[in-house]
């Protein structure tokens, strides 16, 4: 550690006012306390601190973030060897999809932290530690087919509009990596969805595959007009329930595997980091929105919306609700800080994703207008709560 | 009774007549950086696209859609062309009216509501519903059913940036963006949140 440090004590002359590289101070600072805890202290009296400051917390996140995304770069290849004839060997499954994942991650960050790096250098704060988070956040949103451009465009919107423009990591109100997927789910829809986004398909066989089908379980549970129990059609196009749960399906590059997001959600909790409010809150509003339609559909026999009879516990392991409910509500910054508006919250993002996924042939998938829709409403919970506990309390007499 | 509750889910996500439509954006803007003054003039706007709108379904179906002074003995007249200035009219003295009445009996009301009154007078969100409620041929009922509904959506949406710009006073926006130009990327941020109900056909 003493050879990096002089490295860094070596070149910081450039980078302190009056140096050569003032206006690059914050790509400096970024480094360094990368490596090093900063020794700035509080210069009036004693100050209690937690050593858990942002940069911990976020790199945290980025930890249980590694389930989901190894699986993902795993599960991207396997599908892609799996369609287009390639030996499906566990090497050449993994060298696979880190061909067609890295590039998306690669773009993801350079991208997203050369605007992170301008707006630092010309507003002059210091780089957050939040992009960390952020830029792996989105490409695991994303479907691995996505072209490179439209991933830059989506982070650049993201970073922009969602966070930078505000002044930078928790002073926003949308979580930015929402932001920049809603951005590119709206502005390009057939790149975002659809039956053929959500797998690779190269190599020889790619002229013979024309017919091939990735359709996801969340786009057969959607079709319209069949009169047919959803569970039976599902698990005829192989999606049995332990399958939807490990994961092992198209999707969007991180967000199929339950249990994955199940381990990262065990970190976050057990470290205090993300809240266990929003996401059991979550888990009870798909239960308490799902349960009433697939009673009345079992009890009438003829499920008019096929989604209506699908099993409530489907929807949990279904399409990105686990990876949305782990990782994108339970962001400190735009979920509600209030104990009662956190339950509130989750619970809404639960019940309304079972409800778009159900009542909204325009999406498939909830969960992420979802989330992004409560972030609006997280600042007018807290008000509220907290306008209700001041009214409770005993006036000092 | 579904019709109206479709009525109603419609006007406020689906088509919420400040998000979808744009509509009513000045007072918005101009208001909504306090929450209580944004209660109160959702309240308002609330109180009175219920009353102007079913009082402008009676004017327009009694005076001026085509064939309608029938009653009068004049059943090929058609001054539906006046619509526009006949409802501004109506909203201009309904505004008035209420004022002075609620001033004189609800004086709690008054307070509460304030300078909002005569401020709702020139709100374009009224007249606007009062002419999608003419464009889409709804009857008495609905009609009621849709301004009261429009109004809550309207409500919902100023009460939402309120919180929203109550807890961005802790952001640091860039000098040439604040207030307004903040305010407006805002909004197009919820409308975009807003499009979750967008495709729902009720």
């Amino acid at each position: 550690m003493k050879f990096i440090q002089k490295i860094f004590d070596s070149k910081r002359k450039h980078f302190v006012e009056g140096g050569r590289f003032e206006k690059f101070h914050p790509l400096f600072e970024a480094f360094e306390t990368f490596f090093f805890i900063p020794d700035n202290v509080t210069k009036q009296d004693a100050h209690v601190r937690d050593s858990l400051d942002l940069k911990r917390l976020m790199s945290m996140v980025i930890v249980s973030l590694i389930p989901p995304l190894f699986f993902g770069i795993y599960n991207s290849g396997y599908q892609s060897n799996l369609a287009s004839g390639l030996p499906i060997t566990f090497v050449a499954v993994f060298i696979k999809g880190c061909q067609i994942v890295l590039p998306i991650i690669i773009v993801s960050y350079g991208v997203g932290f050369a605007w992170e790096v301008l707006f630092a250098s010309i507003r002059k704060h210091n780089i957050s530690e939040g992009f960390l988070v952020t830029g792996l956040l989105f490409p695991l949103t994303l479907p691995p087919t996505i072209p490179l451009w439209q991933v830059a465009l989506g982070i650049s919107f993201g970073v922009i509009f969602g966070k930078e423009i505000f002044g930078g990591t928790g002073r926003n109100f949308l979580n930015p990596a929402l932001t920049g997927r809603a951005f590119l789910f709206f502005a390009y829809p057939i790149q975002m969805t659809g039956d053929t986004v959500w797998t690779v398909v190269s190599g020889v066989n790619s002229q013979g595959v024309d017919t091939f089908s990735g359709a996801t379980p969340l786009a057969i549970s959607a079709v319209q007009g069949i009169s047919a129990f959803i569970e039976s059609l599902l698990s005829k196009a192989g999606f049995t329930l332990p399958k939807l749960f490990y994961g092992l399906y198209p999707g969007s590059i991180g967000g199929t595997s339950t249990f994955m997001c199940l381990l990262g959600a065990l970190l976050l909790i057990f470290t205090g980091i993300a809240s266990y409010r929003i996401m059991i809150g979550g888990i009870l509003g798909v239960l308490v929105a799902a349960y009433p339609g697939y009673i009345v559909s079992l009890v009438s026999g003829n499920p008019t919306v096929p989604m209506l009879s699908l099993p409530p516990f489907y929807h949990l392991v279904m399409g990105g609700f686990a990876f949305g409910i782990t990782y994108m509500a339970t962001d400190p910054v735009s979920a509600p800080g209030m104990n009662i508006s956190k339950w509130i919250y989750g619970f809404a993002i639960g019940a309304l994703t079972v409800l778009i996924r159900i009542f909204n042939p325009a999406f498939p998938e909830g969960i992420m207008l979802a989330i992004l829709f409560m972030n609006l409403f997280s600042p007018l919970l807290d008000h509220f709560e907290i306008h209700f506990r001041l009214k409770k309390r005993v006036p000092n007499v | 009774m579904e019709n109206l509750i479709s009525i109603f889910l419609n006007s406020v996500f689906i088509g919420n007549i400040l998000l979808a439509y744009f509509l009513g954006m000045c007072s918005f803007l101009a208001i909504s950086r306090k929450m209580e003054t944004a209660i109160g003039l959702g309240l308002a706007v609330t109180f009175v696209l219920s009353i102007t709108t079913p009082v402008n379904w009676l004017v327009y179906h009694y005076l001026l859609s085509p064939g309608a002074l029938a009653w009068a003995g004049f059943p090929g007249i058609d001054l539906s062309f006046l619509k526009f200035i006949i409802f501004i009219a109506v909203i201009a003295a309904i505004v008035q009216a209420l004022e002075m009445i609620i001033d004189r009996y609800l004086p709690p009301l008054y307070m509460a509501l304030g300078v909002f009154l005569p401020l709702i007078a020139v709100n374009c969100a009224i007249l606007g519903v009062s002419l999608f409620m003419v464009e889409r041929n709804y009857n008495f009922i609905e009609s009621v059913v849709y301004g009261a509904s429009s109004g809550f959506g309207w409500m919902l949406a100023i009460v939402t940036m309120a919180g929203i710009r109550k807890k961005l006073r802790y952001a640091n926006v860039p000098k040439g963006l604040e207030n307004f130009g903040i305010s407006m990327i805002i909004t197009g941020l919820m409308a975009m949140a807003f499009m979750l109900f967008s495709g729902i056909t009720l």
